[in-house]
């Protein structure tokens, strides 16, 4: 039998232990994934005692918390803090999800916060996307039509074919689906994954756009669209209650019977 | 500081940021031929523009007559005529252009039963010179700073913007009172670079983040604001920082004035719709600056909500839940995500919140930045739009959807006026390494700060004073104080103390140079505030309640050397830009 090993510098090691110092009752256990790029050591796991007597309710206001009092040079993305703007995913006590929006109350005992899985680790809590956002481009995410751009009015949409880009819109591109996607983690440099091919179908469902067709044609790949197995991994990850996997169901049966 | 390898860069122009002015500015960069890389301290899609709710206004008449006269009227009303009336007239005759561009480029508005853009009510945006309310702001749902965020970096790409993305702009290279570019920061890979560039855009948005509690992400640190002041640039107006009445309560999160554009009103402890005593006329849908005065006045007084009757509820549970559903989408969820409320049934706890800045960089309605020596001059090579600038089409006080549509409007603008300026391709002038040493020792002796003073608690301490001094109401005491306070985060930066020296991801170093942004910005603030003793827009003095135009009829500039600030003033315009329209002179301000 074929044994499989990680590689010795990837094995993730036991860290340092921040202990509370605010003699609080009650108290959060934290671990917390590091990594420095410029230091050649392996990654650790360093645990942190937080209080959450001072303490907002949300992932992120513990990691901020860590940040200001106890160790100010753990590394993560964070911006709107509101849910908006994407930047906070992360791996929360094994789920994908926006740290911003998820409560640290749903999580009894210990807390556990890695990055986005199966990407490049560049620093701790950041994760390398540049590969999703070159599938995302690849895409041509811009609406093409051959009215003149000149013209005074907008190009009429009725209420009904608006109404087909809701639920797909509204995605901030935050990569917790297709980072929860096992055919992505294996495929990531060929299979477009979920939050791509929603924005594919986006602009297939546009009723104002005229290169519906060649669209299709674009993502018609065994590699970039036929590597979903339909595990919907990506639609229970979504923190915006999205369903990647309907939309790439969509495409498969656009397909067949176009 | 030999010791970091610079790698350099040439473009025609730099835009610094990549939120909605940004990268209208850089869409039109490229179309127009212009080399132009767009430099960005988040991926584009993470600015700050995605949060923008309720929509952008544009006199489009899709629900009702309208007219552009009336939009401008209500845009320097809302100014409280501290507005430049030429750049308000362009700002709201363009605005309809420029909205049918955003929809030709794909952004996905909702729609009328004709098929046409959705355009719902919003404050202050009234018919026919301040009679009843218009339908002015079209919007997609309650995501419209999201959908035309995610449509102009579509556009970037499709023509083929260069982005480097997740670089930090440290400081403007400055020769001879002209802008030759910016150095910056890779936060990926940790290098240096010097982009060169005959003009560079600043758009890099606000600094809410000065206060504790504001809508405004982390990001929103003023950064080009703070590289201007170290170029020894004025920013002008910085004491007019505008509070949305409807920040949910105990969380900062921006509850969009959409609501109340659908019919949402405010009630205090009493049960009463308190907006009918202050704004008899518009009510719950007055500008932003009464509707916040009015609600910290019920506060006061003691008809506040909670425990501590320190909050006012919103409510829109009388309206069809279908409604709430296809126009207040994202309300819902936010609600639900952080306070646990169902808006269909509850009231939404709100209390007003800062939440956007009149004040900034200032310039001329083509965008380009202007500084003053006794007369204005612009500054060559050098141009700012969106929430960095302060054109000032805002003036005291900020209309709702106002400002998605200046991003767009001046975003365009300076596009079009920089490739009348530049040439393609044109050689660039050396510059002197002195210039370069000077922005790299500040980085260098930041990065190893050894002090005992910990960023976070520095920073906490300029928030807490900025939340405690200079807040809705303030007085001739609380600014002085302020004045006074507001100085020792900034002296604590001397011996600041920054954990991680590294240069990958170093975003303990990061939020150090963003405070250093930051701060200087608090400072210039609460001195502009301290020294217009008028109330005029979100500038309200309880020791001046009146607007007064004889003395105070100026834009403030100030400028910070050191621990000093100067403060000097330069004249408001109230000539129109052509004879399409006639100056609006200013009157008492009642909605």
């Amino acid at each position: 039998m074929v044994q499989f090993n990680l590689p010795k510098n990837s094995k993730i090691l036991k860290g340092n232990y921040f202990k509370d110092e605010t003699g609080s009752s009650n108290i959060k256990v934290v671990h917390v994934y590091r990594w420095d790029p410029e230091k050649n050591e392996n990654p650790r796991e360093d645990t942190f005692e937080v209080d959450l007597n001072t303490c907002g309710n949300k992932v992120l206001d513990i990691l901020n918390k860590i940040k200001s009092d106890l160790d100010s040079s753990l590394a993560f993305r964070k911006s709107c803090a509101h849910g908006v703007c994407g930047s906070c995913a992360m791996n929360v006590d094994g789920v994908n999800t926006l740290s911003c929006m998820k409560s640290h109350k749903e999580i009894k005992g210990e807390l556990r916060i890695f990055p986005l899985p199966h990407l490049k680790v560049i620093k701790d809590l950041v994760a390398d996307l540049s590969t999703l956002y070159k599938q995302y481009e690849s895409i041509e995410p811009w609406l093409k039509t051959t009215e003149l751009k000149s013209q005074t009015s907008e190009i009429n949409q009725s209420k009904e074919n608006r109404d087909k880009l809701d639920g797909l819109y509204e995605c901030i591109m935050c990569a917790c689906c297709s980072t929860s996607c096992p055919s992505y983690w294996w495929n990531g440099d060929k299979y477009l994954g979920p939050a791509v091919l929603l924005q594919a179908y986006r602009w297939i469902s546009d009723s104002r756009d005229e290169e519906k067709k060649e669209r299709l044609k674009m993502v018609a790949d065994k590699l970039k669209l036929y590597r979903c197995h339909t595990i919907m991994n990506c639609t229970s990850s979504c923190p915006k209650g999205l369903n990647p996997a309907k939309a790439i169901a969509s495409i498969k049966k656009m397909l067949v019977s176009s | 500081m030999s010791a970091y390898k610079i790698v350099d860069h040439e473009y025609d122009v730099l835009v610094v940021g990549a939120g909605g002015s940004g990268l209208r500015a850089a869409v039109g960069l490229s179309e127009s031929g212009l080399k132009t890389a767009c430099i960005s301290k988040v991926f584009p899609t993470r600015s700050h523009t995605a949060a923008a709710q309720g929509g952008i206004s544009a006199a489009l008449g899709n629900a009702g007559e309208d007219d552009w006269r009336w939009h401008m009227y209500d845009t320097v009303k809302g100014s409280d005529w501290l507005g430049d009336q030429d750049c308000i007239e362009y700002l709201c005759k363009e605005a309809p252009k420029a909205v049918i561009e955003l929809e030709r480029y794909g952004v996905p508005f909702s729609r009328n039963k004709d098929g046409k853009i959705y355009q719902r009510a919003f404050g202050g945006m009234t018919k026919n010179y301040g009679n009843e309310p218009v339908q002015r702001t079209c919007a997609a749902a309650d995501r419209t700073g999201h959908a035309i965020l995610h449509t102009l970096y579509g556009q970037a790409l499709k023509h083929k913007t260069e982005f480097f993305i997740e670089y930090f702009a440290l400081d403007l290279l400055m020769k001879n009172g002209e802008c030759k570019g910016v150095i910056a920061w890779n936060l990926n890979d940790g290098t240096i670079h010097r982009f060169r560039s005959h003009i560079t855009i600043i758009a890099t948005g606000g600094y809410g983040k000065i206060y504790y509690s504001a809508t405004a992400a982390h990001t929103c640190t003023g950064d080009g604001n703070g590289m201007s002041l170290r170029a020894g640039l004025p920013l002008q107006d910085m004491e007019f920082v505008q509070f949305h009445p409807t920040g949910l309560y105990g969380i900062g999160c921006l509850i969009s004035e959409a609501v109340r554009g659908e019919g949402g009103f405010l009630v205090n402890s009493k049960g009463e719709r308190f907006m009918e005593k202050y704004a008899p006329k518009a009510k719950d849908l007055a500008s932003r600056d009464v509707v916040s005065r009015s609600m910290a006045i019920e506060i006061n007084q003691g008809r506040g909500i909670g425990e501590n009757k320190d909050h006012i509820h919103l409510h829109i549970d009388h309206i069809d839940p279908k409604i709430i559903e296809s126009r207040l989408p994202g309300i819902s969820e936010s609600v639900e995500t952080f306070v646990h409320r169902d808006v269909t049934k509850d009231p939404i706890p709100v209390v007003p919140t800062v939440h956007y800045n009149m004040g900034g960089i200032p310039t001329n309605y083509k965008a380009e930045v202007i500084t003053s020596n006794g007369s204005d001059k612009t500054v060559p090579g050098l141009m700012a739009i969106g929430e960095a600038a302060c054109v000032s089409v805002h003036g005291a006080n900020r209309l709702g959807s106002n400002s998605l549509i200046d991003l767009v409007v001046f975003g365009k603008a300076a596009a079009e006026r920089a490739s009348e300026l530049v040439k393609p391709n044109s050689p660039h002038e050396e510059i002197s390494s002195d210039e370069t040493d000077k922005c790299l020792d500040r980085f260098d002796r930041l990065r190893n700060g050894n002090g005992s003073n910990k960023t976070s608690e520095l920073r906490l301490s300029m928030q807490k004073t900025m939340q405690e001094k200079c807040a809705v109401f303030r007085t001739d005491k609380t600014l002085r104080e302020g004045v006074n306070e507001i100085k020792k985060p900034f002296d604590g930066l001397e011996s600041v103390s920054v954990k991680d020296k590294s240069l990958v991801f170093n975003t303990d170093l990061m939020e150090t140079l963003e405070f250093d942004n930051l701060i200087r910005q608090a400072i210039t603030t609460m001195e502009s505030a301290y020294h217009r003793k008028e109330s005029r827009g979100a500038h309200a003095r309880e020791d001046f309640p009146s607007r007064d135009d004889k003395n105070f009829m100026k834009h403030t500039l100030s400028w910070h050397d050191g621990n000093k600030v100067k403060i000097n003033y330069r004249k408001v315009n109230l000539s129109t830009l052509t004879n399409d329209v006639q100056t609006f002179p200013p009157k008492e301000r009642i909605y």
